[in-house]
């Protein structure tokens, strides 16, 4: 199929010039740029003081669950907005797709909600 | 809105199912008394009533919601020994649950959605489906996998599946844009229209290989195969228990569905790959099996030689009879391995540890003579020893290859089950000739002794249950629907 191939011809083009600036920004510098490392140079760098302690600290896993729960409904969101925008042309089939959609999410708010995940203590 | 009702008739099964997982999750939210349990015993409940309900739907063909999904005997049958091994599943976890941790009644509802994605996953009839269907099986696999929070092996388990899971869904999705590319179209009738009139291109092929790639990682064949050793290991023993019966199950199906499908005319484009799949899988479970000393990496390996058996299947033009022996080769795979799984799990090292290693096996025949008899039963049906059920699936198999001529395989295959007897056999020595193990004791219950005698039965009484029953007529059917 030569003429679906052709289609695909920006896409080639695009490929090859990303291919192509990649290798660009990462070859000459590896070739050309000098190398000579010492302790000073590898130490890490903090506004010219010694590090105060390690960037790798713990930190507590409730921040990582709330940040979740917020993708899930962010994405709902995004899902809401086309929807509202066609909503006068899919009637009442739309109307009831995104309810039901709705609903299963919020069984799964009731479930975190029951389970404590949106208390901080 | 009349086809819509009509669409949602035909797949009542799967509406009934989804309809009882959520509310069964609301009643484990809402801490009503022993809520946990309620669940547990509600969705076993529930996976037999929709596995029954699969085989009492109409089965003729009946394609739905704008060509998206479709609904043929093949896809009855095959969903019904799903549900019905995800309910069997739950039977066998059902103790080991309560005593580790008595509220967790998520560990039901997981399996509810896993088998939802696998019914979806047979019955897709679109790309886009068919990859929704195989995250919704995956991701509640991924977090049944690190289910055991307190076990590190757990954990690792987990993310190991987790990430390479999600390589593997990159290869399917990049060969489904490429075959999206090269043909126009996601869906499966059209694929197959345009396969049909015009050359394989170069183009498709490289997405079928893609497709293949990911779809192989599923059934956890060679070269896909690494996750398999490490994920059974270090998942809890009812989690291996599943991980090696419905998934393996939905997922050939899938393949069987998606290459005789809309790639039926690409035959002769992944004939190779299947058969190279098949003998590489056979031989590297068979061999590397051999130096196991953990009983479930030992059926870790054990399962990636029956996929590879199964595979031999796969790799014929398409005919009923070849669909047939890969559906009871399938059937007989599950009910040995969950007879297994019932076996290893009513006996335990010290309270609350189940066994690990074979050797902790040894001379259980002196104590447990019923628990030791069945799982040797087992082990000489794996090994393909007659008159067991093993036997004959292996028999179906080899048959269907040698009426396609292909001779090699079948001989190779029939050379690869010899080193296998020789493992599997070795099970049943250390059970009934080694030094007995006194600190083994045995920790059965209702469920674990009832799903032990079931699938003794049908072992041992395959050939009867064969004739006699249904299963070969149904399976006869399924296998005509696909074309």
């Amino acid at each position: 199929m030569p003429s679906i191939l052709q289609d695909y011809l920006p896409i080639v083009i695009f490929m090859s010039l990303c291919m192509f600036i990649t290798l660009l920004l990462i070859l000459p510098p590896l070739l050309i740029a000098p190398k000579n490392p010492d302790p000073e140079k590898l130490s890490p760098y903090e506004c010219g003081f010694e590090p105060f302690d390690d960037a790798r600290s713990k930190f507590d896993i409730r921040f990582y669950l709330v940040a979740i729960l917020f993708i899930i409904f962010d994405l709902e969101v995004a899902f809401l907005f086309p929807w509202a925008l066609v909503f006068g042309d899919i009637g009442l089939f739309g109307f009831f797709s995104m309810m039901l959609f709705l609903g299963i999410l919020t069984i799964g708010f009731i479930y975190e909600w029951k389970k404590g995940a949106l208390e901080w203590d | 809105m009349g086809s819509l009702l009509n669409d949602s008739l035909v797949i009542a099964p799967e509406l009934f199912l989804i309809v009882s997982a959520i509310i069964l999750l609301m009643l484990g939210s809402f801490k009503v008394k022993n809520s946990a349990k309620i669940v547990l015993y509600l969705s076993t409940i529930t996976l037999f009533f929709v596995s029954f309900l699969e085989l009492i739907m109409p089965w003729d063909i009946s394609i739905i919601f704008n060509e998206s999904l479709i609904e043929n005997s093949f896809s009855r049958f095959t969903k019904s020994i799903i549900f019905m091994s995800s309910a069997f599943v739950i039977i066998l976890s059902s103790r080991w649950l309560i005593r580790y941790d008595e509220k967790a009644f998520e560990y039901p509802i997981l399996i509810l959605f896993s088998s939802l994605g696998m019914a979806l996953m047979v019955s897709a009839n679109d790309l886009i489906t068919l990859y929704l269907a195989i995250e919704l099986q995956s991701l509640p696999l991924y977090v049944l996998a690190s289910f055991r929070r307190d076990n590190i092996n757990s954990g690792e388990a987990g993310i190991k599946y987790f990430v390479l899971g999600a390589l593997s869904s990159s290869l399917f999705l990049f060969g489904a844009s490429l075959v999206y590319g090269f043909t126009g179209s996601v869906e499966f009738f059209e694929i197959s229209k345009v396969t049909s009139y015009s050359e394989v291109s170069a183009g498709l092929v490289v997405g079928i290989v893609f497709i293949l790639s990911g779809l192989i990682f599923k059934i956890s064949g060679v070269p896909f195969h690494m996750w398999t050793p490490d994920v059974y290991e270090g998942s809890a023993t009812p989690v291996t228990a599943f991980f090696a019966t419905a998934p393996k199950m939905a997922a050939m199906c899938m393949l069987v569905n998606i290459l005789y499908g809309p790639f039926a005319d690409s035959f002769y484009s992944w004939q190779q790959i299947i058969i190279f799949v098949s003998i590489a899988s056979m031989a590297l479970g068979s061999f590397a099996a051999i130096k196991q000393t953990n009983i479930k990496r030992l059926l870790a390996y054990s399962s990636i030689a029956h996929m590879g058996f199964t595979l031999i299947a796969l790799a014929l033009p398409l005919s009923p009879s070849n669909i047939q022996a890969l559906l009871i080769y399938m059937l007989i795979y599950l009910m040995a391995n969950l007879g297994v799984f019932s076996c290893i799990m009513s006996l335990e090292k010290s309270e609350g540890e189940s066994v690990k290693d074979i050797s902790d096996l040894s001379g259980i025949s002196k104590k447990y003579p019923f628990i030791a008899f069945s799982l040797s039963i087992f082990m000489f049906s794996f090994a393909g020893i007659p008159p067991l059920a093993g036997f004959f699936g292996k028999y179906l198999i080899f048959r269907s290859a040698i009426e396609n001529g292909l001779f090699l395989l079948a001989i190779f295959g029939l050379l690869i089950s010899v080193i296998g007897a020789y493992y599997y056999i070795n099970i049943v020595k250390v059970v009934y000739f080694d030094e007995s193990n006194s600190s083994i004791t045995k920790s059965s219950s209702k469920g674990l002794s009832i799903t032990n005698i079931a699938c003794t039965i049908f072992i041992i009484f395959f050939i009867i249950i064969y004739t006699l029953s249904p299963i070969a007529e149904l399976a006869r059917l399924a296998g005509i629907s696909i074309n």
